[in-house]
């Protein structure tokens, strides 16, 4: 598998991603600058986390107009795999190849801690992961239909819980509504979340639960 | 030259300008007529203490600043370097940006994240992470002080996280401390580390007369104009309307900016030198280089990419506008220059030459605005030795309390819910920490460790380096006796670092201080930095650089002297870094060093008993040291499993603290009976509990090291006791003194603790 890593001006956790994906998982990696119009036969693409264009307007609001994007759409109605982090999610819903969106945290303030997320799904099941997020508009937010929609799809992958496992507004770092912390499309390729596996791959920094994260994706894309 | 003022005007002008009778004539006689007033402002900003350190450079000269891993030196460009071994090297800074943050604390602290990361990045470095140490006044209280203190650490809080979230850096560690001698003049000290390989270092110089002198990033704009002569001055109930001297940052363009510049920086040909505009902006970017490169510049102002239209030539050179770097590029790479920044759609543009005769010459509308000798500015700016005199001496008796058991009890869990103690979580968690995924041990450990991926893309999997960094100064032992407070912060920051595992190599230092020219104040800036200078000596560590902040004193009078200080340290093997948190039930606990002391100086008389005096605590160096090597060798081999230093709060809340482990904690039986009634002197359980004196370290370890322990702690000469086990998490703390027993549910301890910040944080006025 070849990843193609999409660098926005901003982006900066693309870093982050390469090394996980090179060195971790042992894949090839390549970035994609925002002004190309070329995805380099990438199989999979990566949005990393950051803050494109500066957050301004609205995260990933700008993000969806670079030239990169077009490509990055055409990719995912070939039922190409993408997957976004934290800025990366917030693109893939302005662009709409995500539903819903993700506003200012409850308490206004970014946070940046290891969450507790529960699994559900086809492909995470009931897994448990202990995972850092860091965001200021982490909050997911989609209509009554909308989350209708996405709990029959089961579209929903992680939520934030208890170390317990069990959904609590306690444990909900951001507000988000029903603890949503990642979703995926209809066809189960294109992945967004908050929470940043790619922090959580080395038991040196303290957990490598992203890894499993991560291994539940190429299970996926493989299969569906 | 044209536009010259009259003499009295002249005069009148520079007094409003800040610069002194004396200077005046000075500069009258460097130029050899009148000035313009351009030129005018342009002294006033680079005579500034802010700029010329013309009262503290006399002081700073105490520091060692040499070592066999210094690079380059301090002073001599924007931040030292250090070499770190195998080709690779380490660049960091401490820098304050307090009077901004008093008037305006979200972008005072924003911006001065964003100038103290070019800081690092104009010497070829990457920047890989931050750190802050922050003061403020009494937060607690729905009085309106209190309230607008909450603001100050409100507002500084998100301006950190603004800026530093947004470029990508992780905020590792900091110090945070509140006391009233802050009120009204909040600290806001950052730091910023880099590292480079040794052949990709860049210089400040302006070299090679005929080579381009660029101009990168940011337009400039009306902001921030003359804030170097702001940050020189006393805050007063006026200095509201110096609003304007205050900056607004933009972290987006300074990502932009610090990626085009490394990328620029790949080509090892284009850039001859580059300095950042911070600090009286472009005027002190094109004379410092000029200074530097034993060169002159010359520009022209109407070739400066700019905001607004009609900017008059006093307002370009002394704006602070912020996100902006000077290149001076080989003559034939200007295309290469201009096109990295046009990549990252930024502004760049060729603004003047380097030239042979050593002159700053400035044009607008090809007109000359000021024309002065460059070192004149820099180096050779008018240097003070200011009158220095100790206060009238008081007598220091230590606080004597007189508590039982209930009370001893309370003091506890009063102390641990005091801001200075509690859990900064509700600080630091603002703080994206986490990213570039270097942080090992993340902030709440005594000393942040961070691991710094080199060789990355040549190699199959990268190979680390591992760094410690910790900040420290406490204020209030500074204020009892500067020199020994200043030496404790030292060697508590150095302490911190052996706790973690790793040797310091290197210091930087804040200096925040009162008014100079009080001759009180002075003498307290005179006994820190002698201080802070016999230390590192004693440490064998270099300074390799820092800042001044002086007239830190609002209505109220002068702050609490503090010096901070950063110290950074190498971890050889990352097996040895060492937590401080308890990691496990059922392991020894040791206290290394011995619990004596009196409570002067200590978060106890100050939050319990009320009283902020008697004499400081007493430091032995020698024993100090010997503490810093017994741990690095006791973690080399292997025997502890935990190290943790005593610091505010004394030993009660050390232990405490040990057993606050987020997510695995546990829970302790300790038992001091041996400590009471030490020889030839009484000693009271709250002094026993609760004094602040150093030198000493609570440590856990398996009970089959216990014999190691104490041959190696006997070899170095530094008294260890067993004083306890770990228990587990759902077990009381308790402390056994003789037939008293202090017994705590461990869980109320860790969430007062815990949530005290944030419950002040909530607080409402009363209306």
């Amino acid at each position: 598998m070849k990843w193609g890593i999409v660098r926005f001006p901003g982006s900066n956790c693309d870093q982050d991603l390469y090394h996980v994906i090179r060195y971790i998982l042992g894949q090839k990696a390549t970035y994609l600058w925002h002004k190309d119009t070329d995805l380099q036969n990438c199989d999979i693409i990566a949005l990393p986390g950051g803050f494109s264009y500066g957050d301004y307007l609205r995260c990933g609001a700008i993000a969806r107009f670079s030239p990169i994007m077009q490509e990055v759409l055409a990719h995912a109605s070939r039922g190409g795999p993408i997957i976004g982090i934290c800025n990366g999610f917030q693109v893939l819903c302005e662009s709409q190849l995500l539903p819903g969106a993700l506003i200012r945290n409850r308490t206004l303030h970014f946070v940046c801690q290891h969450v507790h997320l529960l699994g559900e799904g086809p492909a995470l099941k009931q897994t448990k992961l202990y995972v850092p997020i860091a965001h200021g508009e982490g909050c997911y937010y989609n209509s009554p239909d909308g989350l209708k929609k996405l709990e029959y799809e089961n579209q929903i992958l992680l939520r934030y819980c208890s170390p317990q496992g069990t959904i609590t507004e306690e444990d909900n770092p951001n507000g988000s509504l029903n603890n949503i912390a990642a979703i995926c499309s209809p066809n189960r390729r294109i992945w967004g979340m908050m929470p940043h596996p790619e922090r959580a791959c080395e038991a040196a920094l303290g957990s490598t639960d992203g890894l499993t994260l991560f291994r539940c994706f190429l299970q996926q894309i493989s299969t569906a | 030259m044209n536009n010259t003022l009259n003499t009295q005007d002249t005069f009148t002008t520079a007094a409003r300008l800040g610069l002194t009778e004396h200077e005046t004539q000075l500069v009258l006689q460097i130029l050899g007529r009148n000035p313009t007033f351009t030129e005018l402002g342009i002294f006033s900003v680079m005579w500034s203490e802010h700029c010329s350190y013309k009262c503290s450079k006399p002081l700073l000269k105490k520091f060692p600043t040499t070592g066999s891993s210094v690079i380059i030196k301090a002073g001599e460009e924007n931040a030292g370097i250090l070499d770190i071994g195998d080709g690779w090297a380490i660049c960091f800074k401490i820098e304050s940006h307090n009077h901004p943050s008093a008037i305006e604390p979200f972008q005072g602290a924003a911006t001065g994240v964003g100038g103290i990361i070019r800081d690092i990045f104009t010497m070829g470095a990457r920047p890989i992470l931050l750190a802050n140490s922050l003061r403020f006044g009494e937060i607690r209280g729905h009085n309106p002080q209190a309230l607008h203190n909450r603001r100050l650490l409100a507002g500084v809080v998100a301006g950190i996280a603004h800026y530093g979230n947004c470029i990508g850096l992780p905020t590792v560690a900091g110090e945070v401390s509140f006391d009233p001698a802050y009120e009204g003049n909040p600290l806001v000290n950052v730091f910023c580390l880099g590292i480079l390989r040794h052949q990709d270092i860049r210089l400040g110089r302006a070299s090679g007369p005929g080579n381009p002198v660029i101009y990168v990033g940011a337009k400039t704009g009306r902001d921030g104009v003359a804030g170097a002569s702001f940050a020189s001055r006393d805050l007063t109930e006026d200095s509201k309307k110096d609003r304007p001297a205050v900056q607004v940052g933009d972290p987006f363009t300074e990502k932009l900016l610090l990626e085009a510049c490394l990328e620029l920086f790949q080509d090892a040909e284009a850039v001859v030198g580059i300095q950042d505009m911070g600090a009286a902006g472009l005027t002190c970017s094109t004379c410092e280089t000029a200074a530097r490169g034993n060169s002159g510049i010359e520009i022209e102002l109407d070739l400066v990419p700019q905001r607004e239209t009609d900017l008059d030539s006093f307002s370009i050179m002394l704006s602070e506008s912020q996100e902006r770097m000077l290149i001076i590029a080989r003559k034939g790479h200007e295309d290469r220059v201009l096109n990295t920044f046009k990549k990252w759609d930024l502004d760049a543009a060729i603004i003047g030459t380097v030239t042979e005769d050593g002159l700053m010459r400035v044009n607008q509308h090809g007109t000359p605005v000021a024309e002065i000798p460059a070192r004149r500015l820099t180096n050779e700016a008018p240097i003070y030795r200011l009158l220095a005199q100790p206060p009238a001496s008081s007598t220091h008796i230590p606080p004597q309390p007189n508590l039982n058991n209930l009370e001893l009890t309370a003091a506890l869990g009063a102390l641990l819910s005091s801001p200075t103690i509690a859990s900064k979580r509700w600080i630091y968690r603002q703080f994206d920490h986490m990213v570039r995924l270097g942080t090992i041990l993340s902030p709440g450990h005594d000393a942040a460790v961070i691991r710094i991926p080199i060789h990355e893309d040549s190699a199959e999997s990268p190979a680390y380096k591992y760094i410690a960094l910790s900040l420290d100064c406490n204020g209030h032992h500074c204020a009892l006796d500067p020199y020994t407070g200043a030496q404790l912060a030292v060697y508590e920051c150095a302490r911190n670092l052996a706790c973690t595992g790793a040797r310091p190599i290197g210091l930087t230092d804040n200096l925040n201080f009162g008014n100079p020219h009080n001759p009180h104040v002075f003498w307290q800036l005179e006994q820190a930095t002698e201080g802070i200078a016999q230390a590192c000596i004693h440490l064998g560590i270099p300074v390799t650089g820092g800042n001044v902040s002086l007239y830190n004193q609002s209505p109220l009078g002068p702050i609490d002297p503090t010096p901070t200080v950063a110290i950074v340290g190498l971890i050889d093997d990352p097996s040895h870094i060492t937590p401080s948190y308890f990691p496990t039930p059922e392991l020894d606990i040791w206290l290394l060093g011995h619990p004596y002391g009196h409570l002067g100086g200590s978060q106890f008389a100050k939050e319990i008993l009320g009283k902020k005096s008697g004499p400081c605590p007493q430091l032995n160096p020698e024993q100090e040291l010997a503490l810093h090597h017994l741990l690095r060798q006791l973690i080399a081999q292997g025997h502890i499993a935990s190290a943790h230093d005593c610091s505010e709060g004394g030993l009660a809340v050390a232990i405490a603290e040990c057993c606050f482990h987020p997510l695995h904690p546990v829970s302790a039986h300790c038992d001091l009976t041996c400590f009471l009634n030490p020889p030839a002197q009484t000693c009271s359980f709250a002094e026993l509990l609760y004094n602040e004196f150093p030198t000493r370290v609570v440590i856990s370890a398996n009970q089959n090291n216990a014999q190691k322990i104490l041959e190696s702690a006997q070899a170095h000469h530094i008294p260890a006791t067993k004083i306890g086990r770990t228990t587990p998490h759902d077990s009381p703390l308790t402390l056994q003194l003789a037939n008293h027993k202090l017994t705590f549910d461990r869980a109320q301890l860790y969430s007062s603790w815990a949530t005290a910040l944030e419950s002040i944080m909530q607080l409402q006025p009363t209306t």
